[in-house]
């Protein structure tokens, strides 16, 4: 079933992984099984389900679901985006090195400089859209590569498969978080990285509704090292969460085409505002200008709806965020509401302030992630929030 | 508060919707929460940081505890990883020689490679704990009763020890809640749960739960669970609070089946032994009644015949053979297959978790009826054993 759920096309699997029935009633929603183990039938013969910790079945179509949209082998369902990158980061033990993309999500951030590094692992971080920052850093005890891309908050481009290349070459584990762009739009497995991390609760749940996080890979190895560690640290997702996670994937295209194509609105607006001097810059890699502009149509299928912008001052930041109507003034993003982010004090509060500024992420920067809203009320309120900003 | 248990129990979630007044706690669902201005704050901000109905769990397991703050973890192996994350490279730790498997395999094959280690003692021998002590040594973490072989350590006598020593002492109290022994009360600095198993109480939600003795290590731990992420969601924290409410009707009728199963079992001949607090030549049996306030529902029981296992658990028709504990619902479980299986054999046998052991988490099912399953199981056991070995 699942080999023949991956030849079909993206809005197919969405709806039909094996997830679409339950066998015992037909069931049009796979159930919620609350249950926290599970009768075994023979004491001797080990059973698909034992112990919710170990395994759950409305987490396995889960599982099984974000494995095929990654084109991936396994995926591993975790309570948070967080607890989801820190399983991973058990992969590497004491003594071992890591190089990490610069502009990396603040709360990743802090994992591998306030947690991991009491371990006895430690992180370099290097601009990765230059891929020789990458090979100058790595030693003989370098084990891994993390990367985002776009980035958070500077939707930053990097080469995934040229990245991927250098870690096999110096048999490092490379490992993207695809939360920006999902696997409708961006593929890494494909491209040759090994480990896709995603915070679920962003646009695959997509409602804001639902803390999730998600693992997937390809090498059967690795699968079994990841749910090694997902059952030992116990971070697993709730399975009416796991419910929820499943419901919002649904209607994963028809959500990110539509976001995205009002982030490609609002993004043109903004640059034409940066043109006319009201802003100071924007992000955005669905632009013709954004340096990372053609790697990003070559690597992937879309633009995504995240995009930042620079409005110069903590002080007009501030002032815009009073203003603006529509957005949630708030963290997070991909849901299917416009959400205005400050990374200085939300997302990037993990980072201290000389970093957070050396990596380019100012106080003026703002996040916005384009909702389902009408692009052109969008754009009205941005409008009238800057003319009075 | 002065309110006996019980009342607090039941008011778990109570008076804490003041828009409307609901008696049960909202299930908030949403991740993230609007910012009135910049700078300022509901006091929410996102979920995994900070949720109203988590939030409401975990004032209620610290009020329970005695401590002050508690965090809610997806299971008990979540909240002890978290715990254990207030270590670091070079660390040492002491621990209950014949603990949960879970925890063993955590602390065995991953701080390790964290650069922690660990030395396994029977903490109910309190010289043996002061041996182990080493430069490095941070913490001393325990289970009373122990998982499955209902061991007891003294907990005031280890918590000297280790105040003396200046190490934290955690403890696991998931057989008995705080509702029987509360142990922050008698000097420990962590009780970790597996709220999976009584707290819950009834087999459908997966959870764990951490409170803190003070505010420094609170803030440490709230960091850990922030960081590392993973927290329960808000409807599994729900249905949590939701067992709680009964947790005291609950315990007492499974205290006094237990009691009942296990004086049933101790008599039976294809019996060898029974482990229970409640039973009267129980080792430690005055400490166990000393420091917590009742043996709960917990038992095991070794077999005369290691051979009887296999048969027993097909022949049981009520009480279900699967892995977990605490719920409503007996449950039998086969501990060096099943929840100690990641234990290396000599290992296990040497802390009595033989093959011949079954670990009974004794539901609030009628006793006799119980007593009725356990009879026929090992009757229809004994005789397809003689069977097998046909006498001459």
């Amino acid at each position: 079933m699942a080999d023949h759920n991956r030849t079909l096309s993206y809005a197919t699997k969405l709806l039909h992984t094996g997830n679409e029935l339950d066998p015992t009633t037909g069931a049009s929603a796979i159930p919620i099984y609350q249950a926290s183990t599970f009768h075994q039938e023979d004491p001797f013969a080990p059973q698909a389900y034992e112990y919710a910790r170990s395994g759950n079945p409305t987490r396995a179509a889960l599982e099984r679901t974000l494995a095929v949209l990654e084109n991936g082998t396994q995926a591993f369902a975790f309570g948070s985006g967080m607890a989801a990158i820190t399983t991973v980061l058990f992969l590497f033990s004491q003594g071992d090195h890591l190089i990490a993309c610069d502009d990396i999500y603040g709360g990743t951030f802090r994992a591998l400089t306030q947690v991991v590094n009491r371990f006895g692992i430690e992180t370099t971080f290097v601009d990765t859209t230059d891929l020789e920052q990458i090979r100058a850093a790595i030693r003989p005890n370098t084990k891994g590569l993390l990367l985002e891309s776009p980035s958070n908050p500077l939707l930053k481009v990097t080469d995934l498969a040229g990245a991927a290349a250098i870690a096999r070459e110096h048999g490092l584990l490379s490992i993207v978080d695809n939360t920006f762009l999902t696997p409708y739009l961006q593929r890494p497995l494909d491209l040759g990285l090994d480990i896709v991390v995603h915070s679920g609760t962003k646009f695959l749940g997509g409602h804001s509704d639902v803390v999730a996080g998600a693992v997937i890979a390809r090498d059967e190895v690795l699968c079994k090292r990841l749910y090694f560690l997902q059952n030992a640290l116990g971070g697993v997702l709730g399975p009416q969460d796991c419910f929820l996670f499943q419901r919002g994937l649904k209607t994963l295209k028809v959500r990110l085409e539509a976001s995205e194509a009002g982030a490609q609105q609002v993004a043109a607006w903004l640059a034409e505002q940066q043109r006319q001097g009201r802003i100071e810059a924007v992000y955005y890699p669905g632009l013709p200008t954004h340096p990372g502009h053609d790697i990003q149509r070559q690597q992937a299928d879309g633009f995504g709806a995240v995009l930042s912008f620079d409005v110069g001052s903590e002080g007009r930041a501030r002032q815009l965020m009073e203003r603006v109507q529509l957005p949630l003034v708030a963290v997070s993003l991909g849901g299917v509401e416009t959400i205005l982010s400050y990374p200085r004090t939300m997302s990037h509060s993990g980072m201290p302030a000389p970093e957070r500024l050396k990596r380019g992420i100012g106080d003026g920067l703002l996040r916005y992630s384009v909702g389902l809203e009408d692009p052109a009320d969008l754009i009205a309120d941005l409008d009238q929030a800057l003319a009075r900003a | 508060m002065s309110n006996h248990m019980e009342t607090r129990l039941a008011q778990i979630g109570n008076r804490r919707d003041p828009q409307t007044g609901a008696i049960s706690s909202p299930i908030h669902l949403s991740t993230t929460y609007g910012h009135p201005r910049l700078g300022e704050s509901t006091g929410f901000d996102y979920t995994r940081t900070k949720n109203p109905t988590r939030t409401t769990l975990e004032a209620a397991i610290a009020e329970l505890e005695g401590g002050v703050q508690g965090f809610a973890y997806a299971s008990g192996m979540a909240a002890i990883a978290g715990v254990f994350g207030l270590f670091g490279q070079g660390d040492h730790l002491i621990v209950s020689h014949d603990l949960y498997g879970g925890t063993y395999r955590l602390i065995e094959q991953i701080l390790p490679r964290q650069g922690i280690s660990a030395t396994f003692v029977d903490t109910g021998d309190t010289a043996a704990v002061t041996a182990a002590i080493q430069a490095n040594t941070r913490a001393i973490f325990i289970e009373t009763p122990t998982n499955p072989t209902m061991r007891i350590t003294d907990l005031a006598q280890v918590i000297a020890v280790a105040h003396q020593h200046g190490l934290l002492t955690i403890v696991d109290n998931t057989f008995m809640t705080p509702l029987l022994q509360r142990p922050l009360a008698l000097g420990a600095d962590i009780v970790v749960h597996s709220a999976t198993k009584y707290l819950g109480g009834h087999n459908d939600v997966l959870a764990g739960l951490v409170v803190a003795a003070t505010p420094e290590l609170a803030e440490r731990l709230y960091f850990l669970q922030n960081s590392i992420g993973a927290t329960l969601g808000p409807q599994d924290c729900w249905l949590l609070m939701r067992g709680m409410k009964t947790l005291a009707l609950r315990m007492e009728r499974h205290q006094a089946n237990a009691q009942v199963v296990a004086q049933w079992l101790a008599q039976h001949p294809q019996v060898s032994r029974v482990y229970y607090p409640g039973l009267p030549d129980h080792a430690g049996r005055d400490i166990h009644e000393r420091q917590a306030d009742g043996a709960g529902g917990m038992l095991s029981f070794e077999l005369a015949d290691e051979r009887l296992v296999e048969p027993i658990l097909r022949s049981l028709h009520l009480i279900t053979f699967a892995e977990s504990l605490g719920g409503v619902e007996s449950l039998i479980t086969y501990p060096s297959r099943q929840t100690h299986f990641d234990i290396p054999e000599e290992q296990r046998i040497a802390v009595g978790v033989t093959n011949g052991l079954l670990r009974l988490s004794v539901g609030i099912e009628h006793p006799h009826d119980l007593i009725a399953d356990l009879a026929q199981a090992l009757q229809t056991a004994r005789a397809w054993l003689e069977e097998e070995t046909p006498i001459g």
